[in-house]
C-alpha cells in the first residue's frame, strides 16, 4: 500500500487514488497534422523505465485533483513533481 | 495423575499454571495439560511423539518444532466453527479443546461460520515486530522517546528465545528482565504491545498486516467479540526483529517421530517442563545445541552422543557436556536413523575434511535425536518489502543485503547476530536511530551486562548426510520437506528435467508449498539444490521470492465485517419501498438495485416482460430511471468542453433543449452515452449510464486537469440529487397532462428532445423532458429526490385508469433493441467506434472531439470492421443466447473455426411476435440479407441478418397521437 503525498490533501494510502500513467504525454495539439504513427505513439506507446518515472494520479476518493509525482520503479521511493498544468484550481 | 513426560516441578518449574488441570481430547483419547501449555507440548507430555501420518507415503510422523516451522502436527480443531491445518504447536490448550491429527489434509464445517472477524486501522511512528531480546529492547528505547511504538510478537509472552534459555541481564534472570520491560512498556501511554499477533505481510511504505489472535487461548468467548483482528498499520519506521529459525539436517530416514530440533526440545523442556525423551542423540552443526545437551543432563536424561559436524568444537563446551555425563563426538555425522514409529537409534559415523563420509559407522541407541543443521534468518518480512538478501558463509544463512531508507531495519538473530549482548545492543540502537528519524529525539541507553548467553562460534554447515548406498537420485528417504514429503530424489528429479532455478525445482517438486510455506525446507532444499547442481554455495542459487502472507490467514479475518449485506455498499432510489411492495424482481447494475420486472402472480421473467412491453405500446406504462448517471456542467467554457469531449455537438445547442450525445475515448471507441439537455447558457446536465457514472466523471475531470486547464469548467455529480420517472407510451401524454397542469404538452408546444420547468398538480417542482429510450412518445419526469416516491406515486394514480404498468430493466432493454438503440457496454466492449454502430449521424463532421483522429486510423477506418446488425433467427421462436458466436453457414465446425463475430442483445419481442438479436458481424452492412449460423447447444441455428432496427423504422411513433 503506498503511502502518496496528494499536494493538497497529505499523506494518504494509495486506495484513495487511481493511476492515470505517464506523466507529460501531450496530446498533439492539431491531431489531424500529425500522422498515424506519431498518432498511435500518443495513444498507447509509454516509456517502462526501471528507475525514476513521471507518472500522473487522481486522489479520486479525495479531492478529484490531479497531480503529477516521480516514482523509483524498482523501489517504489516517490517525490513530488510540480502539480504543473494541473494547478490552476 | 501426572503426565509420563512432564518434569517435576523442583526439576523445571516450567511457565505453566500446575494449579489447573485443563481436559482436552485428541484423536479421540481424553488427556490432559496445563495453562501455558501449546497442544504439541501436552501431547509431548502425555507421551504422544508420534501424531501422524505423512500426506503420500504414509510415514509415521512426530512434533518436529516448537513454534510455527512445525511441518508434521497439523490438527483439525473441532468446535462450532472447526478450523483445519493448525500446526499444533500454535494451538495454546484450554478446557475441553477437541483436536483431530491430519495427514496434510483438514476439512472445513458445513455450517456458516459465525465468527466474528474485524479491522483496525492505526499509524505508528516506530513498529517493531517480534519481541525477543532485540525487540524488546528497541521497543524501549523507541518508546522512551515519546514516539508511538506499536509491539507485535506471535507468542503469548513477550520474551521470544529468552524463555527457553538461563540468559542473565543486568545481574538478573532474563525472566525478570522481561517482566520489568513489560511493566515499564505498559507504563508508556504511546506504546501499544500486541501479543498473539503475527505481521503476515510487509508492504510498500512501511504498511504492514498484523493477525491478532484475540480469543483462541480462552475457555469462553463473548458474542460479540471478535475472534482474530486483522490490523492495517501504517508506520514511520520498522524495525524488524523476527529473530532466527532453526533448520533440521538432510540424512537418511531423517523424518521419524522423535527427531526433532534441538531448540523445540530446550523450549519443551524449559518453558513447558516436558522430557520429550531419555536418552538423546544430538546432532549439532554449531554451539548452540550444546545448551539442549546440557539442559537434558540437568534434568537426568542421558546424552550418549552429542554429535558435531565440527572437527574441533570449543572445548568448554565440550568439557561441559562431558563433566555432566554425555559424550561429544567430533567431526562426526548422523548417517540414518532406525525405528518405525519412534526413533530407536541413530548411526553415526566420521567426516572427513571434505565433508566425506569416513570411518565405520556405528550405532547409538535412543528414544530422542535432536536435530540443529544452523539457523535461518526470518527474513521474510524484509523480503516482502523488497529487501535483497546475500548468503553469509560465517553464519551459514541467508541474511539481509541491501538496505536503504525505504526498507524496514533489520536486528537481531533476524540479521544473523546470535548472541545475547549484540542483540541488545542492536535493539536498542535501532530503536533510538528510528524514534530519532520520526522526530523523537533520544541516544541510545546503555547496554545491560550480560551473562549465561548462548555461544556462538563458527558453524559447520551440512544440509546433506550422503547415503551409504545408491546414488542421490536414489535418496528418497531423505527428507527434504517433511510436510510434501519431498526427498532428495525429488530434487534430483527436478534437475535430471531440467530445472536450475530454485523457483523452477521448488514448483516441481512442491517443496515449501505446504502450510508452513517451508520454513523448515526452504534453504535445505537451497543447499540440496547447490550440491546437485555442484555450484560453490546455496548463494549461489539464490533463494525464492518472500510473498505475504507469511503465515496462513483465514479469508474470514481478511473480510473482516465486510460480509453478507455489508459486503458493498447498496445503492437504492427513493422509488425502492413501492418496487418492493409492487414484487419487483431486482437486479444489480453497478452497486444499484434496479426493478428488473415486476411479475404478477403465475408470471415468470418472460410473462411479465411480454405484458410490460405491450402496455409500452399500446398503453402507457413507468420506469424508474434514477439510477442514470447525472454530471452538472458548469461554466463559461462549458459549450466549449461539451463540443469536445462529445461526437455531436453541444456548443449551440439552445437553451430548453436536449441532446443525445456519445463519448469516446482517444483511441475513437465509445466509452459512455447520454442525453445531455442545457440548462442556461453556461450550464449543462449530463446524464450517463448507471454503471458509467463515476468512470465518465474521472474521465471528464481528467481532461479539465491535466489537458485543458485552460477551460473555466465544473463538473458536478448531481446523480442522489435527483429522481426520475419515465412515462412512456401512446397515452403517456394525457398522464403528464393530467400530472402537469400548467404544462402544454401538445407536440406543437412540447417538442421532441425538449425539456420544461414546472410544477406537479401537488406542488411538487419538475424538470419535464421529452426523451424517449422505446421510440415510443415518452416524458421523464426530473423532481428532487425526496419527491421521488410521491412523484412515482402521483404518476401511478394519474396514469390508473389508462392502466398504467410499471417496467423494469428488462423491457427497457427488449423495447430499446426493437428500436435498436445499443447499450454501451453490451452492445459495445471498447473495440467499437460509433461508426462501427451506424452512428455517423451523431458524429459531428464541423467540429474535432476526443477520439475523432483515431476515426482516420489505418485499422479503425476499414470498412469491413465489425459493424452492429440485426439478427432473425429463422425458427421465429428460438431465442438466441447473448455472446453466441456467428459463423458461415457451410463452414466445418472443427476448430479453429472463423468467428464472424457475436450476438450481443437478444430477446423475444411482444410486437414483432417473435425472437430477435442485435450482433457485431464483420463487414455487417453488407451482409444484410445473408444467412449466418450460430452454432450453440450441440446444433446449429440459422438466423438471417438484417438492419439493427426492428420496429418503427420511420420513427412514426415517437410524437404519438393528438386527441381531439
Amino acid at each position: 500500500m503506498l503511502l502518496i503525498h496528494c499536494p493538497w490533501c497529505g499523506a494518504r494510502d494509495e486506495a484513495e487514488f487511481r493511476y492515470g500513467g505517464q506523466a507529460h504525454v501531450d496530446r498533439p495539439p492539431d491531431p489531424n497534422a500529425v500522422d498515424d504513427r506519431e498518432w498511435g505513439e500518443y495513444l498507447f506507446v509509454r516509456d517502462n523505465p526501471r528507475g525514476r518515472f513521471s507518472e500522473r494520479w487522481v486522489h479520486s476518493a479525495g479531492c478529484r485533483r490531479w497531480f503529477d509525482v516521480v516514482r523509483d520503479t524498482a523501489t517504489n521511493e516517490m517525490s513530488a513533481e510540480v502539480p504543473s498544468r494541473s494547478g490552476r484550481r | 495423575m501426572t503426565s509420563p513426560n512432564r518434569l517435576d516441578a523442583t526439576v523445571r518449574p516450567g511457565r505453566i499454571d500446575r494449579t489447573r488441570r485443563l481436559r482436552f481430547t485428541f484423536d479421540g483419547t481424553e488427556l490432559h495439560g496445563h495453562p501455558g501449555d501449546t497442544l504439541a507440548s501436552a501431547l509431548l507430555a502425555e507421551g504422544r511423539t508420534e501424531v501422524t501420518t505423512s500426506v503420500h507415503r504414509g510415514r509415521p510422523r512426530g512434533i518436529v518444532a516448537a513454534d510455527r516451522t512445525e511441518p508434521n502436527a497439523l490438527v483439525q480443531l473441532h468446535g462450532d466453527c472447526p478450523e483445519p491445518m493448525l500446526p499444533a504447536t500454535r494451538v495454546e490448550l484450554r478446557d475441553g479443546l477437541v483436536a483431530e491429527s491430519l495427514s496434510g489434509i483438514g476439512w472445513v464445517g458445513d455450517r456458516p461460520d459465525t465468527a466474528v472477524h474485524d479491522k483496525k486501522y492505526v499509524h505508528a511512528d516506530v513498529v517493531i515486530v517480534g519481541a525477543g531480546p532485540s525487540g524488546l529492547a528497541a521497543a524501549l528505547s523507541a518508546g522512551r522517546s515519546g514516539a508511538r511504538v506499536f509491539l507485535v510478537d506471535e507468542q503469548a509472552e513477550l520474551g521470544g528465545r529468552l524463555l527457553d534459555g538461563h540468559e542473565r541481564i543486568d545481574g538478573a534472570a532474563a525472566t525478570d528482565w522481561i517482566a520489568r520491560a513489560v511493566r515499564e512498556l505498559a507504563e508508556i501511554p504511546e506504546v501499544r504491545v500486541l501479543t498473539r499477533a503475527t505481521a503476515v505481510g510487509c508492504y510498500d511504505h512501511d504498511y504492514l498486516l498484523v493477525a491478532e489472535h484475540r480469543t483462541d487461548h480462552l475457555d469462553t468467548v463473548g458474542p460479540h467479540q471478535s475472534q482474530q483482528r486483522l490490523w492495517h498499520v501504517r508506520a514511520r519506521r520498522v524495525v524488524l526483529a523476527t529473530g532466527a529459525h532453526e533448520r533440521p539436517v538432510v540424512f537418511e530416514d531423517n523424518d521419524r517421530p522423535g527427531i526433532m530440533l534441538a531448540a523445540a526440545v530446550r523450549s519443551y523442556l524449559n518453558r513447558h517442563a516436558v522430557l520429550p525423551g531419555r536418552d538423546a542423540v544430538v546432532f549439532t552443526t554449531s554451539d548452540s545445541a550444546y545448551s539442549t545437551a546440557l539442559d537434558l543432563l540437568a534434568v537426568g536424561a542421558s546424552v550418549p552422543a552429542l554429535v558435531d559436524t565440527r572437527p574441533q568444537p570449543p572445548a568448554h563446551l565440550v568439557d561441559q557436556v562431558e563433566a555432566a555425563g554425555g559424550r561429544v563426538h567430533p567431526g562426526s555425522t548422523v548417517i540414518s536413523t532406525k525405528g518405525h514409529d519412534r526413533v530407536r537409534g541413530a548411526r553415526v559415523t566420521e567426516l572427513d575434511e571434505q565433508g566425506c563420509l569416513s570411518g565405520i559407522p556405528y550405532e547409538v541407541d535412543c528414544d530422542l535425536l535432536a536435530v540443529c543443521g544452523g539457523w535461518s534468518p526470518v527474513v521474510h518480512l524484509f523480503g516482502q518489502a523488497g529487501g535483497s538478501l546475500r548468503w553469509d558463509r560465517t553464519a551459514a544463512g541467508f541474511v539481509p543485503e541491501s538496505s536503504g531508507t525505504h526498507l524496514p531495519r533489520v536486528i537481531g538473530s533476524a540479521r544473523a547476530t546470535h548472541d545475547l549482548a549484540g542483540s541488545l545492543a542492536q535493539g536498542l540502537a535501532a530503536g533510538a536511530e528510528a524514534a530519532t528519524a520520526c522526530g523523537f529525539r533520544i541516544a541510545a541507553p546503555r547496554v545491560p551486562p550480560t551473562s549465561g548467553d548462548r555461544p556462538n562460534s563458527r558453524p559447520r554447515p551440512l544440509w546433506l548426510v550422503p547415503g551409504m548406498t545408491k546414488p542421490p537420485e536414489q535418496w528418497d528417504r531423505h527428507f527434504v520437506d517433511l510436510q510434501r514429503d519431498a526427498t532428495v530424489a525429488d530434487v534430483w528429479r527436478a534437475i535430471g528435467a531440467g530445472m536450475r532455478s530454485v523457483e523452477h525445482v521448488e514448483r516441481y517438486t512442491t517443496i515449501s508449498t505446504g502450510q508452513d510455506r517451508g520454513k523448515t525446507s526452504g534453504v535445505n532444499a537451497i543447499g540440496v539444490i547447490a550440491d546437485a547442481l555442484m555450484v560453490d554455495s546455496p548463494g549461489e542459487v539464490g533463494t525464492t521470492t518472500f510473498r505475504p502472507p507469511y503465515a496462513p490467514v483465514r479469508f474470514a479475518l481478511m473480510a473482516g465485517r465486510e460480509r453478507g449485506h455489508l459486503h458493498e455498499p447498496v445503492r437504492t432510489t427513493s422509488m425502492h419501498s413501492w418496487h418492493e411492495a409492487a414484487g419487483a424482481e431486482f437486479e444489480n447494475v453497478g452497486q444499484w438495485k434496479r426493478p428488473r420486472y415486476y411479475p404478477r402472480p403465475g408470471e415468470d421473467m418472460d410473462a411479465a416482460v411480454q405484458r410490460e412491453c405491450r402496455a409500452a405500446r399500446t398503453g402507457v406504462a413507468m420506469q424508474d430511471v434514477s439510477t442514470l448517471g447525472r454530471i452538472e456542467i458548469v461554466g463559461s467554457d462549458a459549450p466549449e468542453f461539451l463540443d469536445r469531449v462529445c461526437t455531436s455537438g453541444f456548443a449551440e445547442l439552445a437553451v430548453g433543449r436536449a441532446r443525445y450525445g456519445m463519448m469516446c475515448g482517444a483511441d475513437g471507441m465509445v466509452l459512455d452515452d447520454g442525453v445531455s439537455m442545457r440548462l442556461a447558457a453556461d450550464r449543462y446536465l449530463m446524464s450517463t449510464t448507471t454503471g458509467g457514472a463515476a468512470g465518465v466523471l474521472e474521465w471528464l475531470e481528467e481532461w479539465l486537469r491535466t489537458e485543458w486547464s485552460e477551460l473555466d469548467v465544473y463538473c458536478t455529480s448531481v446523480t442522489e440529487q435527483w429522481a426520475a420517472v419515465a412515462v412512456v407510451g401512446p397515452r403517456s401524454r394525457d398522464v403528464v397532462a393530467r400530472l402537469a397542469p400548467d404544462l402544454d404538452v401538445s407536440s406543437a408546444g412540447f417538442g421532441f428532445m425538449e425539456f420544461r420547468e414546472t410544477e406537479l398538480y401537488n406542488g411538487i417542482p419538475a424538470r419535464i423532458s421529452r426523451i424517449s429510450f422505446s421510440g415510443e412518445l415518452a416524458f421523464e419526469i426530473n423532481v428532487a429526490r425526496w419527491y421521488g416516491l410521491a412523484t412515482w406515486e402521483a404518476v401511478a394514480a394519474a396514469g390508473a385508469d389508462h392502466g398504467i404498468t410499471p417496467y423494469g430493466a428488462e423491457t427497457m432493454h427488449v423495447l430499446r433493441a426493437e428500436k435498436g438503440f445499443v447499450v454501451v457496454g453490451q452492445d459495445t466492449d471498447g473495440t467499437v467506434t460509433p461508426l462501427d454502430l451506424g452512428m455517423d449521424r451523431l458524429v459531428s463532421r464541423h467540429k474535432d472531439f476526443i477520439g475523432k483522429r483515431s476515426f482516420a486510423r489505418q485499422d479503425t477506418a476499414r470498412t469491413d470492421r465489425k459493424q452492429l446488425v440485426g439478427l432473425l433467427p429463422l425458427e421465429r421462436e428460438r431465442l438466441l443466447p447473448e455472446g453466441v458466436h456467428l459463423v458461415e453457414p457451410d463452414v466445418p465446425l472443427r476448430p479453429p473455426v472463423p468467428m464472424l463475430g457475436h450476438v450481443t442483445s437478444s430477446y423475444r419481442s411482444a410486437a414483432l411476435d417473435r425472437t430477435f438479436a442485435l450482433a457485431l458481424i464483420r463487414d455487417g452492412r453488407r451482409r444484410i440479407g445473408d444467412v449466418l449460423h450460430a452454432p450453440f447447444e450441440g446444433s446449429s441455428t440459422a438466423v438471417e441478418v438484417t438492419r439493427p432496427v426492428f420496429y418503427d423504422e420511420e420513427g412514426a411513433r415517437r410524437d404519438g397521437v393528438e386527441h381531439g
